[in-house]
This record gives structure tokens, C-alpha cells and sequence, in this order.
């Protein structure tokens, strides 16, 4: 019974880490969409090549912190969660 | 160029070498404290021992150790790179410490302004000892910014000055703004604010931890994989490392020294940008302005009457 119920917190914790990386595609998108209006910016106008990347590069950094969220909790559910859900059910069991 | 004399030299070689043996340190601490295990294991910073204190145990992790030595050697670095300078800019330290500093000084006075010019050495500290923290896992050692507690500590810093600079500008002003642009979306408001240090800290921890994560993996399947193929021949050859060569190296390039400086560069970036807007310097000097207008009409009325 206890093996069961370990195997289900395992199980679901890894569940839960993939669905959470859902949320990369989101900042796919926009990165993509980011980089393809820079590459746009510099064919119209070569000569700010140097302060378009910059911008570019800043605004990817920032775009990707929702991507990042899900990037830590998935991490924390597959790392620390485990122990931490099965320390409790073993203290309910006693 | 005159000749450098024998305790300029003796000097120059103390700083170097307290600028190498912190980093030696932390790596002979890595080395010996460090329990075997075989395979790749991905695992937080180890506690060396705990400090009792009265509310809660003050536990000394590897990256608050890594974080000083590396601190330790920065304030070398420091030392060597001003040592010994003249005013008409003869070596080629000083070019490079002269160089740093008007870059420096060129970002800050770019991005914050006139009146923040005084932070230039707030950023400057800021963002070295976020690269070189990152950077440290060249050595093998733990770096401290995959450490949130130490990302955190940086972003609280930058969340008090943020508050600090708002509620110079008008203690009012700070609550008003709030209740920005209807009342209704004030919890909202309270929520944003709070999540300034907490975004700046999840995204630069994420992308150093992701970089160890992702080296771990690659580097376990490629064990796993020179395995499955070199197994068949007996003896020491069966067991040679053969995918393992080369190839993790060029994913270090990326997550180890470009993601490293760019999220240094990023964290220093939103510092400064967050800084510089959360104070309406043109405001306050117009109010600041009126002010001094208005005491110095009273001052007159009062001398008149």
C-alpha cells in the first residue's frame, strides 16, 4: 500500500514537472517573433546593427523569464518535492 | 618608462598571488569535502556545518563560502589592477582599470541619467561579481548564483533601493501610485511590486541552474550512449569515455561563459533601468524648485515686514 502510494507521488510529480514546461512554448514564440523583427530591422537599416542586437538580446533575456518559472518549478518537482511529499506521507502513516 | 623598483615588483607578486589562492581554496575545499560518487548527480549547495543562533540555525553553505573567496579575489583584482598609478596613464593596467571605469561610467550616466552617475560603482561591483560567481564553474567549483539564496539577497538589495528612490520622491506620491489607473487594481499593483526582486532572482538563478542541469543530462547520456557501443570489447577499452570528449565542452562555451556575462550584463541592466525609474528626477527637482522659491518669498516678506 505505502509502495502504491510513493509510486503515485512520483509519478504525478513528474507529471506535474512536464506539464509545467508547457509554458516554454510561450516564450518560444515570442523570442522568435523578437528575433525576426531584429533580423527585419537590420536589413532595413544595416547601420544600427549593433544597438538592435543589444536591444534584441535584452528583450530575449527578459522574454524568457516565464519560460524560466516553469523551468524552477519544474526543477523543485522533480528534485525536492519527492522527499518532501513522501517525509509527509510517512509522518500520516507514523 | 622608468625602471620598476624591486618592492613595486614584491608587492605586485602578493596581490597576484592572493588574487589565485581564494579561487585555489575554494577548489581545494571542492576537492576535499566533495564525497565520491560515481555517475553525474545534480545537487544543491552542501551545508559545512550550522551556527546556532536564537530565532533559526545560521547553516554556512559552499556558496556562501564560494561567494567570499570569490569576493577576496575580486578586492585583489582590485588592488593590483590600481596599483601603482600615475597621472599620465603609463601602463597597461591601468589603461585596462581606466577603461573599465569609463564604461562603466558611459552605461550608468546612458541608462540612469545625470543624477544617478554616483551609482556607476554599485553597478560595476554588482555586475563583476555576478560574472566572475558565474564564470567560477570553469573551475569546478559550486557557483554561488546557481544558489537562489544568493541571487535573492542581490535582487532584495535592489528592491530596497527601488523603495528608497520612490518614496524619495514623495512619500504620497509612492501610495498614489498604487491605486494607478483605477483604485480597483490595487492588490495588483502590490502583487507587481513584489515581484520585481522575485523576477530578477528566479531569472537569473534559472538560467545558470538550467546550464548545470542541461551539462548534467548531456553528459550522463553520452556516458550511457559510449557505453552501449564500446561495451562489447573486453578490457579497459570497453569502458573509454569516447562520446564524452569534446562535446560537452562546446555546451559549457554557451551555458558557462555567454549565458554566465549575460545574465551578469542583464541583472546589472535591470538594476539600473529599474533605479533610474522609479525616481521622476525632473519632478523633484521642479518641486525642489518651488521649495526653495517659496521660503526664500517668505524670508523676504518677513524681512519687508
Amino acid at each position: 500500500m505505502t509502495a502504491i502510494a510513493i509510486g503515485i507521488i512520483l509519478g504525478c510529480c513528474a507529471l506535474g514537472a512536464g506539464m509545467a514546461m508547457i509554458a516554454g512554448i510561450g516564450p518560444g514564440i515570442g523570442e522568435g517573433n523578437a528575433v525576426a523583427k531584429a533580423c527585419e530591422a537590420i536589413g532595413r537599416q544595416p547601420e544600427c546593427k549593433g544597438s538592435v542586437t543589444t536591444t534584441m538580446i535584452m528583450g530575449c533575456a527578459i522574454a524568457e523569464t516565464t519560460g524560466l518559472y516553469a523551468l524552477v518549478i519544474a526543477i523543485l518537482l522533480i528534485f525536492v518535492a519527492p522527499s518532501r511529499l513522501v517525509d509527509i506521507l510517512m509522518n500520516i502513516i507514523g | 618608462m622608468n625602471k620598476k623598483s624591486m618592492s613595486f615588483k614584491l608587492i605586485d607578486a602578493v596581490l597576484i598571488l592572493m588574487m589565485i589562492v581564494p579561487l585555489a581554496c575554494a577548489m581545494a575545499i571542492q576537492v576535499m569535502t566533495k564525497p565520491a560518487a560515481d555517475g553525474v548527480a545534480i545537487e544543491g549547495a552542501r551545508i559545512f556545518f550550522t551556527i546556532p543562533m536564537p530565532i533559526q540555525d545560521l547553516p554556512i553553505t559552499e556558496s556562501q563560502v564560494n561567494t567570499w573567496l570569490i569576493m577576496i579575489s575580486l578586492f585583489f583584482l582590485c588592488l593590483y589592477l590600481t596599483h601603482g598609478l600615475t597621472e599620465k596613464c603609463e601602463s597597461r593596467r591601468q589603461a585596462f582599470a581606466e577603461w573599465i571605469v569609463e564604461k562603466t561610467d558611459e552605461l550608468v550616466k546612458e541608462n540612469m541619467g545625470e543624477y544617478f552617475k554616483s551609482f556607476s560603482p554599485f553597478v560595476c561591483g554588482i555586475l563583476a561579481l555576478s560574472a566572475f560567481s558565474s564564470l567560477s564553474s570553469m573551475l569546478g567549483i559550486f557557483p554561488p548564483t546557481s544558489d537562489i539564496n544568493v541571487v535573492a539577497g542581490w535582487a532584495v538589495i535592489v528592491f530596497i533601493l527601488i523603495t528608497y528612490y520612490k518614496l524619495k520622491g514623495g512619500v504620497f506620491n509612492y501610495l498614489k501610485s498604487f491605486t494607478q489607473p483605477v483604485p480597483v487594481l490595487t492588490p495588483f499593483n502590490i502583487i507587481s511590486e513584489f515581484a520585481t526582486p522575485v523576477s530578477m532572482s528566479f531569472r537569473h538563478y534559472g538560467n545558470v541552474l538550467s546550464g548545470t542541469v542541461i551539462s548534467a543530462l548531456v553528459a550522463t547520456g553520452l556516458q550511457g550512449l559510449s557505453h552501449m557501443l564500446l561495451s562489447w570489447i573486453p578490457g579497459k577499452l570497453g569502458e573509454f569515455p569516447l562520446f564524452q570528449i569534446g562535446l560537452p565542452a562546446v555546451l559549457s562555451l554557451y551555458f558557462d561563459i555567454f549565458s554566465g556575462c549575460m545574465q551578469a550584463f542583464i541583472f546589472a541592466m535591470l538594476t539600473m533601468l529599474y533605479v533610474a525609474g522609479a525616481f521622476p528626477v525632473e519632478e523633484w527637482q521642479k518641486r525642489m524648485e518651488k521649495k526653495k522659491n517659496r521660503k526664500k518669498k517668505t524670508a523676504q516678506y518677513e524681512t519687508v515686514k
